[in-house]
């Protein structure tokens, strides 16, 4: 039986196992002992026709709950612009491997380039990679390479205002490797700059990590962070939203060494969460400790200006168990994505998608304290993102959202209820829930 | 190949834009931040109209190679066609929209494509369950050395820090190891490219924690002595991994939990014919063997959180997109077609072998699985280099193969087909690699020079690592 994905004729397969000199399909596996052939019928549905297949998905859509997002917590409702998708979806980009070949991989290493000098651009410092596979990964793999850089020190410091789900990647990774990771304690709602002094005093400290934006949507101030670090011999990382920092202070300008997180929020759509996207950038010294490719410039034979992957002898490839990470595949189409979203949108649309989610976020922070359920839990600055407490039972409140088609009030670790707002949420959607929630008793 | 020199900023101009966005009447926009937690000037992103974008990025597309451009026989990559249909499932809008966080009763279909997807891994590779979570083959690796090493650490064995690589293994081995904080210990290989045995028996004590293995092995060669091999590390008390960098020859024929693997990853991004996507994103599913279920990761298909498991290695669910792609490919497969996938890409690579080995040198003379190695070129007087031979291919249109990798030899040119190459197209390609043989031996200069047909040629990687400039900003 002929399938659309192989070629093979019976005759094909009749000269080419001449040529190979077998004699059947068979005898290509005769050096597999017999007891590990597997002759048994494979526990798979029958094969099915792209009719369906395509039933079986859209079966599978219909039983998910479409809802209208209100939240964020590390994954961001940004609006894709139509010309992304169209240009990520060629195949020129999409079926090809990692740019070994860098004469017929300018594509791919041009836009590499673009990403990691937008990467820069955004965060206020000298060198970026080519990415990582997700924010949290990126947290994890840039307190691997501050123990690297150290040398000495095994202990890094993890804010405990950053995502959950971060600090627990982090944890993960440290706890197998050999690294003892704190925790900075929170007062009112922040990273205490008091706590981290005194943690920091031992002087055994390889790294910190603190959010730009933190698990509450609170806008942290790290005034004095940097020089906390530094005097403590320390390294300084800041995890950031990148959508934000058109507007926010960079980690550069905080005088952080590191910058890292998830580039989802520039326009890739939520996808239940991949693929996304992580970026790693650093001050120009530790460019040799960053993980995973790295394109450069340079000039071809002829003189052309040509792009390459460079710094290999970081990588696992090359330097085997002393490589700075394991990473190889990356996130690389996710990469193109968010460089052809940032392509598109400039400085003045990044703005406007921040000014758009700001008053929308606000708008939604004041209604919700005024139908009196709700109140402030940090009287702090946020952007798109906040936390409340409800005198409602938060978990009825989330449910009866679900119900009314919204997902929001999301229910924190602390029991807070937790909102976000981005530029794709309109003024009648926000009305919307506001009503319902006005009916809730 | 046409050259196309733009990068994206060199086509900005001040006061150009490429989006639309409503218009607010909200009250507030960001500028109400107070001014210490705000930049001080605006991100220098390129400003350009949206036709110069699309045309920018379509030049730059111009400037590639994919599988759809032609054939990729690029080893241990597994560069096989991406169906289309995986690629519209992937963007229908609902899945698309759905926000990572979302109870369970919300997202039943997703939820239930994970465990199909998991069960149908389980039933091709002869595994008890699967994590979904990890991102890309090595991370995979990680996940699963976690997995390997939690369960020696529950059972208070603490001592088992040691684990098991063959000089032959994929170089993301020994360093997944490393970030796990496991020591590597190398085990030879004999002259066929078999893990050496004795050798193994010398290593193995009460430290190992596992082996890692790649069966078939980056030499393109079945373990034969598996079964003896897992017999000796389980009685060590270690675990066997198996890298499934190169499970597609076994697809249909072979499962690794039958062979006595205890943990595995899947590269879907290989094996399942999702895209690459010139390096990502890919999944790397981990499976288990059933004494290794309470360690998978979280967060976990089954909703639990047993004190076993392994921790947490990603932010959610893993690249969801792909998973959906890979299950498409499965479903399409099914019982019937799964059984010809492997025994035709063994078929291609044997006979891409046959018909070179009398002009490239062949060190290992066998019956190979998906993929083998020859070393360079046959006739060693011309000075023509395995670099040279790839970088030659690139002019008629192929692109090479992988090179200098297994460094078990010093002109390594690994080659692998994949099932889905017709013998026309295997053809044209063994008509090209004897031509360029031909050529080396009347023209080595010209052979040495090439590529001469592509957009650059041969740039200069040690200038690039010299002076490194990896931004638009550092470019004189």
């Amino acid at each position: 039986m002929a399938f659309a994905y192989f070629p093979h004729t019976p005759d094909d397969i009749r000269r080419m196992l001449q040529r190979s000199g077998v004699s059947s399909i068979d005898d290509l596996y005769s050096d597999v002992p017999e007891k590990f052939r597997f002759r048994q019928e494979y526990d798979l549905p029958d094969a099915m026709s792209e009719m369906e297949v395509r039933r079986y998905f859209e079966e599978l859509d219909r039983a998910d709950t479409r809802l209208t997002v209100f939240c964020g917590a590390g994954a961001y409702d940004h609006y894709t612009p139509s010309a992304v998708g169209y240009i990520v979806s060629r195949s020129e980009f999409l079926t090809a491997y990692t740019p070994y070949q860098a004469e017929i991989s300018q594509g791919t290493l041009r836009y590499i380039f673009e990403f990691q000098s937008m990467m820069c651009e955004l965060t206020g410092l000298d060198c970026a990679n080519a990415s990582m596979y997700d924010g949290a990964t990126s947290a994890a793999e840039v307190l691997l390479m501050c123990v690297a850089s150290s040398k000495k020190r095994k202990k890094v410091l993890v804010s405990s205002t950053l995502l959950p789900n971060v600090i627990d990647v982090v944890r993960t990774y440290a706890s197998y490797h050999g690294v003892e990771s704190g925790t900075v304690a929170a007062i009112d709602g922040v990273t205490s700059r008091d706590s981290l002094e005194a943690m920091l005093a031992a002087g055994d400290v390889a790294g910190v990590l603190v959010p730009g934006i933190n698990r509450y949507g609170i806008i942290e101030d790290l005034s004095g962070f940097a020089d906390a670090a530094h005097s403590a011999g320390a390294l300084l990382a800041v995890y950031s939203d990148p959508s934000s920092l058109a507007v926010l202070k960079t980690p550069g300008e905080w005088g952080a060494d590191i910058a890292c997180g998830d580039a989802q929020s520039l326009g890739i759509p939520l996808s239940f969460g991949g693929p996304y996207v992580g970026f790693l950038a650093c001050r120009k010294d530790l460019m040799r400790k960053l993980p995973g490719r790295i394109v450069g410039a340079t000039a071809d034979m002829d003189g052309k200006r040509s792009f390459v992957l460079t710094l290999q002898a970081r990588e696992q490839h090359i330097r085997r168990e002393k490589a700075t990470s394991n990473i190889c595949s990356n996130q690389s189409l996710m990469a193109l994505f968010v460089t052809v979203y940032l392509s598109l949108m400039g400085p003045d649309g990044l703005k406007k998608v921040n000014d758009l989610s700001y008053g929308g976020a606000h708008y939604l922070h004041d209604r919700l304290l005024a139908t009196g359920k709700f109140s402030e839990v940090f009287d702090r600055p946020f952007l798109k993102e906040f936390v409340l407490n409800t005198s409602l039972d938060p978990e009825k409140l989330q449910q009866a959202l679900l119900d009314a088609g919204f997902f929001a009030a999301l229910v924190t670790e602390e029991g807070y209820v937790s909102f976000c707002v981005t530029e794709r949420r309109t003024r009648e959607e926000i009305d919307a829930m506001l009503d319902v929630i006005r009916l809730l008793g | 190949m046409k050259y196309y020199d733009k990068l994206i900023f060199e086509l900005s101009c001040e006061g150009r834009c490429g989006y639309t966005l409503p218009d607010a009447d909200w009250a507030q926009t960001s500028d109400s931040i107070p001014d210490g937690l705000k930049r001080s000037a605006a991100p220098g992103l390129p400003q350009v109209s949206e036709p110069e974008v699309v045309r920018h990025y379509t030049n730059l597309s111009d400037m590639n190679f994919g599988v759809d451009t032609g054939f990729y026989p690029l080893g241990s990559c597994t560069m096989k066609y991406n169906p289309k249909i995986n690629e519209e499932i992937a963007g229908m809008p609902g899945f698309k929209g759905i926000h990572p966080l979302q109870p369970r009763s919300t997202v039943r279909g997703v939820m239930k494509l994970y465990g199909d997807l998991s069960s149908a891994l389980c039933a091709i590779t002869g595994m008890a369950g699967f994590t979904l979570n990890p991102f890309a083959g090595a991370h995979g690796e990680l996940t699963g050395l976690m997995i390997m090493r939690r369960y020696h650490i529950c059972r208070g064995d603490m001592k088992r820090t040691r684990v098991i690589v063959p000089d032959s293994a994929h170089g993301t081995n020994p360093a997944s190891a490393a970030v796990c904080g496991l020591d590597v210990v190398q085990v030879n290989s004999l002259p066929d490219g078999t893990i050496d045995v004795d050798h193994l028996k010398t290593l193995l004590d009460d430290t190992v924690a596992g082996i890692m293995m790649t069966n078939p092995n980056t030499l393109g060669l079945f373990e034969t002595r598996i079964e003896e091999i897992a017999d000796l590390v389980h009685g060590c008390g270690g675990l066997l991994y198996y890298d499934g960098a190169n499970m597609n020859p076994l697809l249909g024929v072979v499962r690794p939990g039958d062979m006595g693997f205890d943990i595995m990853h899947l590269n879907l991004h290989k094996t399942f014919s999702t895209p690459h996507g010139g390096g990502g994103p890919g999944a790397g599913p981990v499976g288990v063997a059933e004494h290794l279920l309470p360690y998978l990761p979280l967060p976990r298909i089954d909703g639990e959180k047993p004190d076993e498991c392994a921790g947490r290695v990603s932010g959610f669910m893993g690249n969801f997109g792909v998973l959906m792609k890979a299950y498409a490919y499965i479903l399409m497969l099914g019982r019937q077609n799964i059984r010809m996938a492997g025994p035709l890409a063994t078929l291609n690579a044997n006979y891409i072998k046959e018909s070179l080995k009398d002009c490239y040198r062949l060190p290992i003379d066998k019956v190979c699985k998906h993929e083998f190695v020859f070393d360079g070129l046959a006739d060693k007087s011309t000075g023509v280099t395995t670099l040279d031979v790839a970088k030659r291919l690139l002019d008629y249109g192929f692109h090479a193969p992988t090179v200098y990798f297994p460094l078990l030899f010093h002109q390594s040119i690994m080659i692998e087909p994949t099932e889905t190459e017709s013998r026309e197209t295997l053809d044209a390609f063994i008509e090209v690699m004897r031509k360029i043989a031909e050529e080396a031996a009347a023209d080595p200069d010209m052979v040495r020079s090439a590529p001469h047909n592509t957009s650059v040629r041969r740039p200069d990687e040690t200038a690039a690592a010299r002076h490194p400039v990896l931004k638009y900003r550092d470019l004189a």
